[in-house]
């Protein structure tokens, strides 16, 4: 699905969606705190500007997805600027930067029933349009298809399995192509082959589609062999931002997650054996 | 895996869709039968033909026309079976769109408080003789109810204007505000004449029996424009049903639209009240029997709970004036009758869950 781009609404001006500009995302002193006094995020300084598959990595409750969030104006900055192609998202209408921006959520919520392929056709955002058009239908068959959940097209969402429902949010997200991709754990459901079959998916669309694929995840070994970069957020700010070999080593794992574990390298990226828990050391 | 292909996917996507419009059409027949139907029932003695070639005459063949048949039919049957009509259509389009925009299977067009707030503005007109504009009468009574409806949910905008407040805030909000207006409400009460508290008592069970065709046009006004605008907005509370925050980050405002949906729900709803009093259970169950048929796509969930709003209504109406003949049956009595237990056995049957 990823070979040509058959969106009729969105810029034509290239054949080819690999042809496609890349987005520029810069973060620039990034603050936010749901309670002011209390940020939770401080100092995060980031650009992202390369075509590559991007695992955030940290402890729970450390705001990775206040992060993601931040990004796609779910939540607005307390502090600092979000920038796209040097846009600040504050200035722009939520329209403008859903546009370009894919979003996975971690949960699904509890409502009424929509079918599989109408939850999947309200991430194609063409609102203002009342009927079906069968290239959408198409449009979300390859989607249901490429995580291979065509079968699930009639069902009601509400009805399916934990798997299933993250599978049906993935397609809801990836199904407009957008240059930009936020997914928080959008693994977390799914068994070992499909988690396998999802990430490999997600590590290959920056290339294929030329956009920037962000995913939140805690699956390490995952994460090891198919990250590009791996950004690990630690007490409220970026403790590194590098390639798995770079990031995940000995001592990252000890500081931010209190863990003890042996790293092997295999084919250039590292394999992580966890040993045990350790007490995290405190802070100063 | 299966080789589940995408034309199979596209066809059995368009038969869910035909289902869903075929659903609508077999409603609006049963509309036009119960029309001709309910026009007979009276001492004229008209045959449901006659109806039928009476309105078509009174329309396009205006030398054809039947003096008598006329006046039967448009100045003493349709004026009551439109409302019916238009008012049923109003209730099921408010109550789809206020459970969907509010995510809550509980909701109706009166969550928000609106029969609290027009109940106290009939009873200050009724039983006190206040009324707005120095208009008398009933249409005294009717600017009250119409403006006090809108109080409430007029307070819960400002609140969650004021602080951004999720759909659950606002059904609290819509309650406390329900409590001040029936603790008023009571308090006027206490001071009434039996007559007066009889007057009132019977403007706040809902009825048909005051219609006319001003109530019709008024009805129809704010239902028309307002089922229009909903429908337009029905891809939005599609997005709106998968989350707050999948809404935000698809571009749509949660809040924002929550808030215009508000304003034009309850516009809708206080049009109906204010001339019927509280016709409940229509705005609550008619979207519900509808989801169970068709799903929660709000592209048709609106236009079939509008028609089967008015189906329910409508039949409702035409059992409350004969079933027991000449007594008094409000309709809202029967509305519950027929309606409850359609709905628990439609829940019992149903195969898909509803929520
Ligand atoms: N709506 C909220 N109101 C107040 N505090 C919140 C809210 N949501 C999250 N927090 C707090 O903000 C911090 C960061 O939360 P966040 O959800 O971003 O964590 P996370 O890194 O995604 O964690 P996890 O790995 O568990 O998903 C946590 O301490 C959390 O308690
Ligand atoms: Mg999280």
């Amino acid at each position: 699905m990823f070979g040509k781009s058959n969106n009729t609404q969105a810029e034509p001006e290239y054949e080819n969606i690999q042809d496609r500009p890349l987005l520029n995302v810069e973060l620039k002193d990034l603050e936010f705190g749901y309670d002011p006094k209390r940020p939770v995020l401080r100092n995060i300084t980031h650009t992202f500007n390369t075509p590559e598959f991007i695992c955030i990595m940290g402890p729970n409750g450390v705001g990775k997805s206040t992060l993601i969030h931040c990004i796609n104006k779910i939540l607005k900055p307390t502090g600092g600027v979000v920038l796209i192609n040097g846009n600040d998202t504050a200035n722009m209408k939520l329209k403008e930067v859903a546009k370009d921006i894919g979003y996975v959520p971690a949960q699904s919520e509890d409502s009424f029933p929509l079918t599989v392929v109408d939850t999947v056709m309200v991430g194609l955002q063409n609102d203002f349009k009342f009927g079906t058009r069968k290239e959408d239908l198409e449009r979300v068959y390859e989607t249901l298809k490429m995580l291979s959940i065509e079968h699930l097209a009639m069902r009601d969402f509400n009805e399916l399995s934990a798997g299933q429902h993250q599978k049906v949010m993935l397609a809801r997200g990836l199904v407009r192509q957008p240059p930009l991709v936020l997914l928080d754990e959008p693994t977390s459901n799914l068994d070992i082959r499909h988690q396998i079959e999802v990430t490999k998916t997600l590590a290959q669309m920056p290339k294929l589609t030329n956009s920037i694929v962000i995913m939140i995840s805690h699956d390490i070994n995952i994460t090891a062999k198919y990250a590009d970069k791996i950004m690990m957020i630690s007490k409220g700010g970026i403790y590194a931002y590098g390639t798995p070999m770079e990031v995940l080593t000995k001592e990252a794992l000890r500081d931010v997650y209190g863990v003890d574990a042996d790293i092997i390298e295999r084919d250039g990226r590292p394999h992580i054996i966890l040993n045990d828990s350790i007490p995290i050391p405190k802070e100063v | 895996m299966s080789d589940y292909d995408s034309d199979e996917m596209v066809s059995s996507y368009n038969k869910y869709v035909f289902r869903k419009l075929l659903f609508i059409v077999i409603c609006v027949v049963i509309m036009i039968a119960v029309i001709g139907y309910a026009s007979t029932i009276g001492s004229a003695g008209l045959s449901p033909i006659d109806v039928y070639k009476t309105i078509y005459n009174h329309f396009f063949n205006k030398s054809a026309i039947n003096g008598t048949n006329d006046w039967v039919v448009f100045t003493i049957r349709l004026p009551r079976i439109m409302t019916g009509l238009v008012a049923g259509m109003s209730l099921g389009i408010a109550g789809a769109a206020m459970q969907s925009m509010m995510k809550n299977p509980l909701a109706d067009p009166y969550t928000t408080g609106i029969s609290s707030g027009a109940s106290f503005g009939a009873t200050l007109a009724i039983g006190l003789g206040f009324t707005l504009f120095g208009l008398g009468g009933s249409s005294g009574i009717i600017v009250m109810a119409f403006v006090f409806s809108l109080i409430p949910a007029a307070v819960i905008i400002m609140v969650s204007s004021m602080k951004h407040t999720s759909a659950a805030t606002m059904i609290l909000s819509g309650i406390a505000v329900m409590y001040l207006f029936n603790a008023l409400t009571t308090i006027i009460k206490l001071s009434l004449s039996e007559t007066s508290l009889a007057a009132v008592y019977q403007w706040s069970i809902g009825d048909l029996s005051g219609s006319t065709w001003e109530s019709f046009q008024v009805i129809a006004i704010f239902g028309l424009i307002g089922g229009v605008i909903l429908m337009a907005m029905s891809k939005k509370l599609n997005i709106l049903i998968t989350g707050d925050k999948n809404a935000k980050a698809l571009g749509l405002d949660a809040h924002k639209l929550r808030i215009a949906l508000l304003i034009i729900i309850s516009l809708m709803a206080a049009s109906v009240v204010c001339f019927t009093g509280i016709i409940g259970f229509v705005g609550l169950v008619a979207p519900h029997i509808v989801r169970i048929f068709l799903g929660s796509d709000n592209r048709y969930l609106i236009p079939a709970s509008a028609a089967f709003g008015a189906v329910l209504l409508m039949v409702s109406d035409l059992i409350s004036r004969t079933i027991i003949a000449p007594t008094f049956l409000p309709v809202g009595v029967i509305t519950a009758f027929i309606g409850c237990p359609m709905f628990l056995w439609l829940l019992i049957k149903a195969r898909k869950s509803m929520w």
